[in-house]
Formats: C-alpha cells, sequence, structure tokens
C-alpha cells in the first residue's frame, strides 16, 4: 500500500473526501514549488499533483501552458523534478502523483523513470496522452514499484470503456469533468455528477473530479458525489499574481484554504 | 500481420496517444472508415469528386528537358500541381469531409502549415457547406499570406496561433484543444499520414490513388516499374501516397527527402528520420526531434509545410524495415531546386516538393547508367512567390 492509498483509506475511515492540489514544478522556481507543497499540506491538502512540464501539453488550457513555458525557462528537467521530490520527502509524507505527458517519461526510458520516481519517492503518475491500451508496459513496472497508474475518464466514455480504465487504474481514478482542457470554469454540469456515480457504482476504488474546478461551491458540490476534487488552473493562477511577492507562498496558502475549507 | 495492426501500430510505431475524451470519437471514427471504405455508394461519391472536382486522373509526365540536363535519369513528374487547389491536399480532404457527413459533424476544423491542407479544407467545406475554422501558426501565416486570403475568400475563419515555434506543431496542439472541447459536433481534418489512429491509416488510403494511377501509368509508358520513386516528407502525406502501391515491387525503390533546413548539426531543420528518435506527439509514436529531456525541439524549414519536428509512424516503418530510404536536403538546396524545374520545364514547384527536386541532382551524380524515377510534385509553387522573391 503506497502514500496515495494510506491517504485514501484514513480518509474514508474519517469519512472525508480528498482535497487534489495541482502545482508545476518549477513554476516560479524549484525552491518556491517545495515551499509550497509544504505550506499547502497545512492547508488541508491530501494530495499533489505535481507537474512535470512539456513543452506541448495538449490538455492543458492557457493557464497551465504558460506555467509550463515558464518552468522550461527556469531549465526545469524530470531529473531535478525527482531530485525535488527526494528533498521534499525528508520531511513530509504527502502523497505525491506526477503528472507529465507520455513523451518526457518515454525519452527518459519509462521503466527506469518509474523506477527511479519511486527511488524518490513519487506515489503516482498521472499522463493525459497515455490511454490504459498503450500503456502496458509502464502499468507492470509500476505493479513492481508500488506505484499509482491514475488514469481518465472523460464524459465521453462508455461503459465498456470505463470499466477499462478502472481496471487499470489504481490509486484513484481522474474524472474528468468537461469536455476541453484544464482551466477555471464556474459551474459542474450535473449529468457529469450523475457520471461520476456511475463510474462510482463499477468500483471500490476513489474517483475524483477534476479539470475545470476553481470555486468552493463547484467544490462542495463535486465532494457530494466524488472521492475528492482536484484543483489546478485556480491555484496556478494565484502563483502568477503572486510571482516576485515575498509573500506568494502564504497568499496561495490562503487561498487554498479558502478551497479546502469547503471539504472540513 | 495487416500493417497497420488493430490498435493502429505500425509495428512499433503509431497507436493512439490522446485524452480520454478523444478516445469514444477516435473508437467511432474507425468503426464508421471501416465501414465506408467499402460501401459503394461512398466510393462512387469519392471517386466522382476526384474525378469531376478534383480533376483526376493526374498526368504522369515526362520532364525531358530537365532529364537531359540530369544525364542519368529519366524524370517522370506526377502531377498533383494540377489538381483543384494546387497541390494534393485535396485528395484527402474530399474522403474525409464525405465521413464528416456521414458522421452527422456541423464543424470542420484543420491545422496547417504551408496553407495548402487548409485551402484544400476550406475548399471542400464550402463545397459541402461546412462550417471552418483553421488553425495556421502566425509565422506561417506570415509567410502564406495568399493561402490566409484564399481560406478565407473560401468562408474559413483562419486562427493564428500565438504559441511556441507559432508554426504547423503549435497549429496542431491548439486545433486539438479545440477538438477536446467541441467533440460533439466537430470534425478534426488531419492533413498528414499524422496523428492518432485511425488517421494514419485513413490519410495514406486517401492520398494512396497517387501511387495507384502512377504506377498504370508509368508501366503504359515504359513496360516496366520504375526504378526510383522521390517525394518530400514533411508529415509525409504525398510521399506515402506515391509509395504505397508500389509497397510490394522490390525493384522500385523509394526515396523521401526531409528538410534540413540550415544543417542537420544546427538544430534548426525539420528532419526527424534522419537524427532518429523515437518519441510521442500528436497522438501517435514516430520519430519525433527533442531536446534531452524529452521536450520536443522547434523545426525550421524554408518550406512551411516541412516545418515539422515529427513525421508520419508510417514511414518510420518504412525506414525500419529498409523499404525506403529517407534523405535530406537544404533550405538552400531546395531553392536551387525551384529554379531548376522552374527553368528547364516551365513549372515552378511549391518550396516543400523543391526538396524532392534538388535531390534529382545530387542521385544523378550517383548513377553510372540511366534509371527512371517518378517524382511526385505534389504542389506549385504561386503560393512561394513572394517569399522567393525576398530571398533571391
Amino acid at each position: 500500500m503506497n502514500r496515495i492509498d494510506q491517504k485514501f483509506k484514513e480518509l474514508r475511515h474519517k469519512r472525508k473526501k480528498a482535497f487534489i492540489a495541482y502545482l508545476t514544478a518549477g513554476d516560479p522556481d524549484l525552491m518556491t514549488t517545495k515551499e509550497l507543497v509544504h505550506a499547502l499540506e497545512g492547508q488541508g491538502v491530501d494530495i499533489i499533483e505535481l507537474g512535470v512540464p512539456f513543452s506541448d501539453p495538449l490538455a492543458d488550457g492557457l493557464t497551465i501552458q504558460a506555467a509550463s513555458q515558464r518552468a522550461l525557462k527556469n531549465n526545469v528537467t524530470p531529473r531535478k523534478i525527482l531530485n525535488l521530490v527526494k528533498q521534499i520527502r525528508e520531511t513530509s509524507c504527502i502523497p505525491i502523483a506526477l503528472m507529465t505527458y507520455y513523451n518526457p517519461v518515454f525519452h527518459f526510458d519509462e521503466i527506469r523513470f518509474v523506477q527511479m520516481a519511486a527511488q524518490s519517492g513519487v506515489d503516482g503518475l498521472i499522463i493525459p496522452d497515455l490511454p490504459p491500451e498503450e500503456a502496458i508496459d509502464l502499468i507492470r513496472a509500476s505493479k513492481k514499484h508500488h506505484m499509482s497508474n491514475i488514469f481518465f475518464l472523460a464524459p465521453t466514455s462508455s461503459l465498456s470503456r470505463m470499466k477499462t480504465i478502472i481496471d487499470a487504474s489504481s490509486g484513484f481514478v481522474y474524472f474528468v469533468s468537461v469536455a476541453g482542457v484544464t482551466g477555471e470554469r464556474r459551474t459542474v454540469a450535473a449529468d457529469v455528477l450523475k457520471k461520476v456515480k456511475q463510474a462510482k457504482s463499477l468500483t471500490t476504488k476513489p474517483v475524483c473530479l477534476g479539470f475545470g474546478l476553481s470555486q468552493p461551491q463547484q467544490i462542495k458540490k463535486a465532494a457530494q458525489v466524488a472521492d475528492g476534487v482536484i484543483v489546478g488552473s485556480a491555484i496556478v493562477n494565484q502563483i502568477i499574481k503572486n510571482a516576485n511577492q515575498e509573500d506568494l507562498v502564504s497568499k496561495v496558502s490562503r487561498f487554498v484554504r479558502t478551497l479546502t475549507c469547503e471539504l472540513d | 500481420m495487416a500493417i497497420p495492426d488493430r490498435k493502429g501500430h505500425f509495428a512499433e510505431f503509431g497507436g493512439r496517444y490522446v485524452p480520454e475524451t478523444l478516445m469514444f470519437l477516435l473508437n467511432d471514427l474507425e468503426q464508421q472508415y471501416k465501414l465506408l471504405k467499402n460501401d459503394p455508394t461512398f466510393k462512387q461519391e469519392f471517386q466522382s469528386l476526384l474525378k469531376d472536382y478534383a480533376g483526376r486522373p493526374t498526368r504522369l509526365y515526362y520532364a525531358q528537358r530537365l532529364s537531359q540536363y540530369l544525364k542519368t535519369l529519366k524524370v517522370y513528374l506526377k502531377r498533383e500541381d494540377l489538381l483543384h487547389t494546387g497541390a494534393h491536399k485535396i485528395n484527402n480532404t474530399l474522403g474525409q469531409i464525405l465521413i464528416a457527413k456521414r458522421m452527422g459533424k456541423k464543424r470542420i476544423i484543420a491545422e496547417t502549415g504551408a496553407g495548402q491542407h487548409g485551402v484544400a479544407t476550406a475548399t471542400a467545406s464550402a463545397l459541402f457547406g461546412l462550417e471552418c475554422e483553421v488553425y495556421m501558426g502566425a509565422e506561417d501565416v506570415k509567410r502564406q499570406a495568399l493561402n490566409v486570403y484564399r481560406m478565407q475568400l473560401l468562408g474559413a475563419k483562419v486562427i493564428s496561433v500565438q504559441s511556441g515555434s507559432q508554426t504547423l506543431k503549435d497549429a496542431m496542439n491548439e486545433a486539438i484543444r479545440d477538438w477536446v472541447t467541441n467533440v460533439d459536433n466537430t470534425f478534426y481534418m488531419i492533413g498528414s499520414v499524422a496523428g492518432p489512429h485511425p488517421y494514419p491509416l485513413i490519410v495514406r488510403d486517401f492520398q494512396a490513388v497517387i501511387g495507384r494511377e502512377a504506377k498504370k501509368q508509368f508501366l503504359a509508358l515504359e513496360q516496366s516499374l520504375p526504378d526510383y520513386l522521390l517525394a518530400c516528407v514533411g508529415g509525409g502525406s504525398n510521399a506515402l501516397g506515391l509509395f504505397h502501391a508500389f509497397f510490394k515491387d522490390k525493384t522500385t525503390k523509394m526515396i523521401g527527402v526531409e528538410a534540413a533546413g540550415l544543417g542537420l548539426s544546427t538544430h534548426h531543420h525539420a528532419a526527424p528520420l534522419a537524427v532518429s528518435e523515437v518519441g510521442v506527439l500528436h497522438g501517435s509514436k514516430s520519430h519525433v526531434m527533442q531536446t534531452p529531456s524529452g521536450q520536443i525541439r522547434i523545426a525550421h524549414s524554408i518550406a512551411a509545410g516541412l516545418d515539422y519536428p515529427g513525421v508520419g509512424p508510417e514511414h518510420a516503418y518504412y525506414q525500419k524495415i529498409g523499404r525506403a530510404e529517407y534523405v535530406f536536403v537544404s533550405d538552400h538546396e531546395a531553392i536551387e531546386g525551384l529554379k531548376l524545374l522552374s527553368e528547364t520545364e516551365g513549372i515552378i514547384p511549391a518550396m516543400e516538393t523543391s526538396h524532392a527536386i534538388a535531390y534529382l541532382s545530387k542521385l544523378a551524380r550517383t548513377l553510372k547508367r540511366k534509371r527512371t524515377v517518378i517524382v511526385c510534385l505534389s504542389g506549385r509553387g504561386d503560393k512561394d512567390v513572394d517569399a522567393i522573391k525576398e530571398l533571391l
């Protein structure tokens, strides 16, 4: 059982829902990312989704595209991010899943990547352009190293695909709340929540909802059905808004607290 | 084993690397295409569009003065440049628009580099009365201004893409993002033998008419098969279109010409097969230009239609099994190619096609006795005249 599984077990016991916060590693710099991880852990964040920037993030909207570009300008690489996780692990046990695209992982050599990520203290991998069909080797390597493979469900997934994806997933299943790319939106469609319910009826694995969540009332609504919520662009927007300010970390933490309190 | 296999793999290449939202649609497209492919009504409709609207079959023209100049090569030009809209791209868009219509899609989107696929998409959309939006890198909007205006005249909206290298790669990123967002009503018309399965297969099938015609025409003229096939390769649709019908004719050598830009040692090129690194870009696994940490490199070529860091997976496969050879030609050499064909035959080729023409001179020098070659004259150069005028 890795840290993600352990966390969901604890939450289930407390009848609580998971708050998963996304950060692009290296935006604005790796040091700040590390400070943010520690600070967010103290604000009720249960799991960190750490973005490994890619030059062509085709599932991401403008906010995370820009964050990826900023991180790449800082010469952030997968290797440096694994080192960062290693440093975070010296003082924190917060579950960490890496979110990236398949090319950086494939280029690194996926088997070696899984091995090194596990050694660094990473608990899960989220790769939006890698469907389970193309992930056979990655899943095999992940099992060996107790690494979770978090696959995506979309509003467009058929029932049979839902089953395939749920079967392949470990840690949790990532339900995409909209047909579209990442980025803040104001509402959550009712039929998406119905779909999440349907997915949950098929499995005991946690199903978490992400993409577009930024408002407290969205989070409240999503958490009524899903086992967790994932917030990304809203946090990244706070980081860019407060970039170059000394109190960036505390400002972002305060913002995140206004969201996590919906799950208390 | 069938190539591609059931999951769209050309050995280790190809496949389907896309966000989950698109998976149902790709499955649907694959099923629809399987049905349509053998549907007599579809076949007839497609054939008559190619014949009456696009102007097929295109001529196989013996380039006598060019052959005299080259000495060791007897050159035949497959005149795709004479098709409606001025390039081979229309073969594919007429096929795809029929699929879109059958799937009940109301909105067409496309990416374009040189603008030839954009124009061909806008043309097909106008012909069928469908809404059309074309993504084009801001850099390409500048260097292919004529094609931008043509698309607008055809009623399409051209969206200038500001991100990244502002060329074809980024146009394709934006088109995919649009597609994920509007998956219900939108059909994505991919212009090359790239993208997730089944696109490389569909585009190859629609372009394969080039090689089928050329083979028949060549046999009638020469009573034999050609020694060489030659075509430029960006994504690689005109090349695969020419090559595919000759796949089993082992005596015919296939040569794909990539863009070496400012030179292979500079990274300012568009020759992923020459640098030989495997990666995943825009939905399939193939050769991809990338940095040591797996970021996609920005390609460079004087020809906007070749200015792409990836290549269709079937070309990676052809290279791997040794069925085709891939070579490269620099910006400078391509300009010489353009001048050569213009001056010897009175045909101004597109900057992309000029890469294939330029390689003829190199090939001719290696030959001891007379050989025959078919060059895919994939597009005409009208669109490039302004840009070339500035260079010469």
